[in-house]
């Protein structure tokens, strides 16, 4: 049954990456943009995590706990970036 | 694994599913940039804290060892994706939007986006 | 003496409890390795922390913590279904301020991201004297409604904590 689950959310949370993708090429503004990488990036961590169940492994963890810093920190480094032109001053 | 924790872990995992489904659904739906910014902050954030739970609770009942890791990144999580949307409305307000669109703040300066902060006021 | 040893207590306490769930064995290698972090982090950091945020009445902490987690699940599923069953034209989105009677910035953080995780509201920015913040809210026929209902249910706990 968890197998089925898992199928389940892979699809949703796979749809969901093509939605951010949609939403990164037609735009219209860099703020949406960088808020479809911000999503895309929860999901994979999704991905991530749901893969670990599916192989029962503990291994994804660290993955998904650095993909999710990486994520923050360049989403916070784009929007400096359109905010100051300059992320370290 | 007892059955009645399959069908919760099951259970976990598919709300986890449609919760993220239905954040990047509002995504492509939402008209304007800063209504897009509420799926992704809370639809998703507890999307993603259901599929760690589901975790958590798998591993717990194959191993029996309770994993920290998932309370970890579910903290994480929840603390960084307010910093990152303020960021983001601060960069779409920055970039789209005049100051006379936007209500008065009520004190004597204004949005901190537009004004300078009463220190930076003081120095010149 | 104790007070230059050990600056942040709180940050201490957290990050050896942060450390141990990384490695998430506790053993007593990791159990000291944390509390060495858990010390000299601190320390290190005292520099970027001028003046320390002091918490009182750990009680109201601890329901405040519990009536956000309630809030963001509330908040999820009625966002999702917003997002799921209303017509975009019907939407009646629009821009709040709220002053703000919290002084401490770390109040007004924690502040800032409770509005952002609970129901159909984004904190989009401070006044430039840090004394009002300016709430998006994604349906809403009631502003004033909306407005003191943060301030009541959030801010008023937020006080007693941190002030």
């Amino acid at each position: 049954m968890i197998s089925i689950a898992l199928m389940f959310a892979f699809a949703c949370f796979g749809l969901g990456l093509l939605f951010c993708l949609w939403r990164i090429t037609v735009g219209p503004d860099v703020s949406d943009r960088i808020l479809a990488l911000d999503t895309m990036v929860i999901n994979l961590i999704a991905l991530l995590v749901l893969y670990g169940i599916w192989k029962g492994t503990a291994v994804y963890f660290e993955a998904s706990m650095l993909v999710a810093m990486v994520g923050f920190v360049s989403t916070v480094a784009y929007c400096r970036f359109v905010l100051r032109g300059d992320i370290i001053e | 694994m007892p059955a009645i924790m399959e069908i919760l872990i099951s259970a976990f995992i598919i709300l986890g599913g449609v919760f993220g489904l239905v954040g990047s659904f509002g995504l492509v739906k939402l008209r304007d940039t800063m209504q897009r910014l509420h799926g992704p902050t809370k639809a998703t954030t507890l999307g993603i804290g259901c599929a760690l739970i589901a975790s958590m609770l798998y591993f717990f009942s194959t191993g029996g060892a309770v994993s920290f890791h998932e309370l970890l990144i579910t903290l994480f999580l929840f603390l960084t994706a307010p910093i990152a949307a303020n960021f983001i409305a601060k960069t779409y307000i920055i970039r789209n939007i005049d100051r006379s669109e936007l209500p008065a703040s009520g004190r004597e300066y204004g949005w901190s986006v537009y004004d300078d902060s009463p220190a930076l006021r003081r120095e010149e | 003496m104790i007070r230059r040893l050990i600056p942040h207590p709180l940050l201490s306490i957290t990050l050896a409890f942060v450390w141990l769930g990384l490695v998430n064995t506790v053993t007593l290698g990791n159990l000291l390795l944390g509390t060495v972090l858990g010390l000299v982090v601190p320390i290190i950091t005292a520099p970027y922390w001028p003046n320390r945020a002091k918490l009182s009445r750990p009680l109201i902490v601890v329901r405040y913590v519990l009536l956000v987690l309630w809030d963001i699940v509330v908040a999820n599923v009625q966002v999702a279904w917003i997002i799921l069953f209303k017509r975009s034209t019907d939407f009646r989105s629009r821009w709040i301020t709220i002053p703000l009677e919290l002084t401490s910035p770390e109040a007004i953080t924690v502040l800032a991201g409770t509005i952002t995780m609970t129901p159909g509201t984004v904190s989009a920015m401070l006044g430039a004297d840090g004394r009002s913040i300016l709430v998006h809210c994604l349906h809403t026929d009631d502003p004033d409604y909306e407005r003191d209902r943060i301030k009541q249910r959030y801010e008023r706990p937020l006080k007693e904590i941190f002030e």
